[in-house]
């Protein structure tokens, strides 16, 4: 019997869309891989989004928390009265960014190449 | 002089699984030689040995390999019941796990190297499962996936026409110095 049967070809060429779609997936220019904090308009952190951590910023109103996880990053607390920042959850692609005005904080997302220049809702 | 009160009956099947595991537990020391640009990406040439026996002697003896050639392979490298001997046991029970449900398909489509592929991505798939559970929670090996998943298919490509051919070849070739047949 040959050595490739019509039934390899098929689970090569599914083996070979699966790397393409996880190279697309992990690889993805959208996907956002560092976090950039500011405060009053100045850069006060640049992280990597590979990571667990956590940073807290001072601003008018108190402290502002940061929370940083593998592929995301959200502002967990705020002192803002609206806490329209805190709502806005996870932050994964490259572009997006959460505003909190009261306190003059901002966080944005990094990835490699900018599709667009900002993302809000 | 006291006798051994214990007596351990070896038939042949014990002989035969001790044999094939030999061969395996070899190879994986041979390729642990071979520089590697990434910690887990590896030929995987043992998987040879266990695809064979698994065509030729059926699952359990493949399973009976595979988990000597995981133990010794631990003893061997001084890594046993470390992390890497964890991963290593890990990829083992689930390109296992992912064999004992392919072997099922019609053989006359389905040739080794499916199963060596599918092997291949089951034993990276338990590893990765292992690794970012337990070993490495919280990092992204997300970023990393498509290089393991890479290496699974050509390594899993190329062992499996390797078992192919083998199983080809006429038996006259695989005979050894002696009566010891090649796996």
């Amino acid at each position: 019997m040959s050595v490739l049967r019509i039934g390899d070809i098929g689970v090569l060429l599914a083996g070979s869309s699966l790397v393409a779609g996880l190279t697309m997936w992990a690889w993805g220019g959208d996907r956002g891989d560092a976090a950039i904090i500011r405060a009053a308009g100045q850069v006060v952190e640049t992280a990597s989004l590979t990571h667990a951590q956590t940073f807290t910023v001072n601003g008018p109103l108190g402290i502002t928390r940061v929370e940083i996880q593998p592929g995301r990053a959200r502002i967990a607390r705020d002192p803002s009265p609206r806490q329209l920042c805190v709502k806005q959850g996870w932050l994964t692609q490259s572009g997006q960014a959460a505003l909190c005005l009261p306190n003059q904080v901002s966080l944005e997302i990094r990835g490699r190449d900018r599709a667009y220049d900002t993302l809000g809702y | 002089m006291t006798r051994s009160a214990i007596e351990l009956p070896v038939n042949a099947d014990d002989r035969r699984i001790a044999r094939l595991a030999a061969w395996a537990i070899g190879l994986t020391l041979a390729e642990a030689a071979i520089p590697s640009p990434l910690p887990g990406v590896k030929p995987g040439l043992a998987n040879i040995v266990i695809l064979l026996v698994l065509l030729q002697h059926g699952w359990r003896a493949a399973a009976w390999v595979s988990a000597l050639r995981v133990l010794a392979g631990g003893l061997l490298f001084g890594s046993l019941f470390a992390p890497g001997f964890w991963l290593s046991a890990a990829g083992a029970c689930s390109s296992l796990l992912v064999l004992a449900l392919v072997r099922y398909l019609p053989r006359s489509h389905f040739g080794p190297v499916s199963l060596s592929v599918l092997a291949a991505f089951g034993h990276i798939g338990g590893q990765l499962a292992l690794a970012g559970w337990w070993l490495l929670p919280g990092v992204a090996l997300i970023k990393l996936l498509p290089v393991f998943a890479a290496a699974a298919l050509v390594f899993g490509a190329v062992n499996g026409i390797i078992v192919a051919r083998v199983l080809a070849a006429p038996a006259s070739d695989r005979r050894q110095s002696g009566p010891c047949l090649l796996p």
